[in-house]
């Protein structure tokens, strides 16, 4: 399956989760789908057989409440049962609605936003020790960037050099109860990066050429610098009426909306 | 229970205008009306809640009556060291209030799932724990928490928990709520199991007393000395893990009324809490609550 039919999959899968579940956060899941699409298919080797294999790459996500999204790229690549996601945040699943360390594949459980990069940073950390070369990527979103414990690695992880470290920004622009721009305006993130000594390269996070290509790239320049991609999407991408709306940070789709959503996204 | 929260919140504020709500980017379709009403007196400080904490610690020094709102264990286990530290040993007027207590959003997992807070919570000097059992306990401790000066934690449950009050009273800090009067034994409920609790005990005819605990601390050490006088079983029941919390402050106290000689004799206290452990499987509340083992059984009475 190439990238682009990976990433339809995917949307098309979250939709039937959330829906199926009546659950939250469909538009962050949309916002980021291209990036894991392009990230299972083309960049991380994981072989999904074994997915704890010292050597594999590692992904991952603080973005918990979008997990949906990385379920569906898993269980599309052969992680588990692709059925199993019909259980998706029902009673007894371990399908939480929020990334859970207990499905294969996963590396750590989030939900609580601004943990996960401490956690990659010392993976990365330990990777340089055992002279393993596996790349770690991590996938934060915009809103999350307020924690202040995302800066303090941000800070760790150019000290230590650790230029096998990637970190994507999921910038769509929008957190829960507003545009970043009217909560905390995140510009200039660029510099901010820079400054905080950090190589930074900004793609369009829907272009999956662009993804691939700057993953690839970041992550085999061994120049002592830790990377950060910012990618610019839009939350919701794919839905017309979910891309760019606070609302559809929470709402689930009915039926009605659900069968308008499929259609739209099998058209595009 | 938020939206009983909210609006009782509004009406504090239309009398006292050193009322001021800090969210952490949360609180969609519920802080609205308050924005609407007062928007010099509410901020979103982001996803930030180690900054909310310290913040309101500041809006506190300068006289301000602080309302800091975000899900369980974000206002609270994310920030404890800024809760203890700034808040408490400062002794500041701030209220920290939780939506999503004990299993409220038990789908969304152990991120979500707010059952240890209280504990840690409740071993903090100079702060009220408070945990309100239906919509008219919240409106309630909403004013207590406005008027009293000083640092008060609220746990509230989310959002369509049932009435069970009919009508009541302005609370005092550490009031015990008599919800059913009845023989022998008592249930001890506090947050949102009241309701569980009272439909148990009505289904089933038991003649069981039934007391609501707004307060985890302080508690009425009078009005628990007479209670615990007057039955020979006690159940205790919440939404949080055994160790530390609402059975553990029963416990706690009815062995120092005991040891100080208060009273005679210790009733049979049995503790229904979660057993030490994480629950990683998704789940309504009830179906967690359920897993969890927070259930009566006819053969306790
Ligand atoms: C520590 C913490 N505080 C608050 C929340 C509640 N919350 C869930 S998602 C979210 C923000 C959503 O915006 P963003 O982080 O930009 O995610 P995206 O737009 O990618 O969905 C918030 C505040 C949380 N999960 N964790
Ligand atoms: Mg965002």
């Amino acid at each position: 399956m190439d990238s682009k039919s990976l990433a339809l999959q995917v949307r098309m899968k979250v939709l039937e989760m959330v829906h199926h579940a009546n659950a939250s956060h469909v538009g962050g899941a949309f916002s980021m789908a291209d990036i894991l699409a392009v990230l299972y298919n083309e960049v991380l080797t994981i072989d999904p057989q074994h997915p704890g294999d010292p050597h594999r790459d590692r992904f991952f996500l603080s973005k918990g409440h979008a997990c949906s999204a990385l379920y569906a790229t898993l269980g599309l690549q052969g992680f588990f049962p692709l059925e199993q996601l019909d259980t998706y945040a029902m009673d007894g699943s371990m399908f939480l609605s929020h990334t859970s360390h207990k499905i294969p594949g996963v590396e750590i459980s989030s939900g609580s936003l601004g943990h996960v990069l401490s956690i990659a940073t010392g993976v990365a950390f330990a990777a340089k020790l055992k002279k393993t070369t596996f790349k770690v990527v991590c996938l934060v979103s915009d809103g999350e960037l307020n924690e202040g414990s995302n800066w303090e690695p941000i800070m760790l992880a150019p000290q230590h050099k650790l230029d096998n470290l990637v970190l994507i920004i999921d910038y769509n622009k929008i957190q829960s109860l507003g545009f970043v721009k009217d909560v905390i305006d995140l510009e200039p993130l660029r510099a901010k990066f820079e400054s905080f000594r950090w190589e930074v390269v900004e793609i369009d996070g829907h272009n999956h050429e662009e993804i691939t290509d700057t993953v690839t790239t970041v992550s085999n320049n061994k120049n002592g610098i830790p990377k950060v991609i910012i990618a610019h999407t839009i939350k919701g991408k794919g839905v017309d009426y979910m891309e760019n709306t606070i609302l559809w940070h929470y709402r689930s789709p009915n039926i009605d909306l659900y069968n308008n959503a499929l259609k739209q996204l099998g058209t595009t | 229970m938020r939206t009983a929260f909210i609006n009782q919140l509004i009406e504090e504020a239309r009398k006292n205008d050193r009322v001021f709500l800090i969210v952490g980017d949360l609180g969609f379709s519920v802080v609205e009306p308050f924005v609407q009403e007062f928007p010099e007196r509410y901020l979103n400080v982001g996803v930030a809640e180690q900054n909310m904490a310290g913040f309101a610690a500041g809006l506190a020094l300068e006289g301000y009556c602080v309302f800091i709102y975000s899900i369980g264990n974000f206002p609270t286990l994310r920030c404890m060291e800024q809760i203890r530290y700034d808040i408490c040993y400062h002794d500041l007027n701030v209220k920290i209030i939780a939506v999503g207590g004990g299993y409220s959003y038990g789908a969304l997992g152990p991120s979500h799932h707010a059952t240890e807070e209280i504990g840690m919570l409740r071993t903090i000097p100079n702060i009220v724990v408070c945990a309100p059992g239906d919509p008219l306990e919240s409106q309630r401790i909403t004013t207590f928490c406005t008027n009293h000066i000083g640092p008060c934690y609220v746990r509230l449950g989310k959002a369509g928990e049932p009435v069970v009050h009919e009508d009541l009273a302005e609370l005092s800090i550490g009031d015990i709520i008599e919800v059913k009067q009845g023989k022998n034994t008592a249930v001890f409920s506090t947050g949102s199991m009241l309701k569980y609790v009272c439909d148990f005990v009505n289904d089933n005819d038991l003649n069981a007393s039934i007391y609501s605990f707004p307060f985890v601390k302080p508690i009425n050490k009078s009005q628990l000395k007479e209670i615990l006088e007057s039955y020979q079983s006690i159940i205790t029941i919440e939404e949080h893990q055994s160790q530390g919390g609402f059975g553990s402050a029963i416990l706690e106290q009815a062995n120092d009324l005991l040891n100080e000689g208060s009273i005679k004799a210790l009733p049979k206290i049995k503790r229904i809490a979660i057993n030490d452990k994480f629950y990683s499987i998704a789940g309504s509340q009830k179906y967690l609550r359920e897993a969890a083992g927070l259930v009566l059984e006819k053969f306790y009475f």
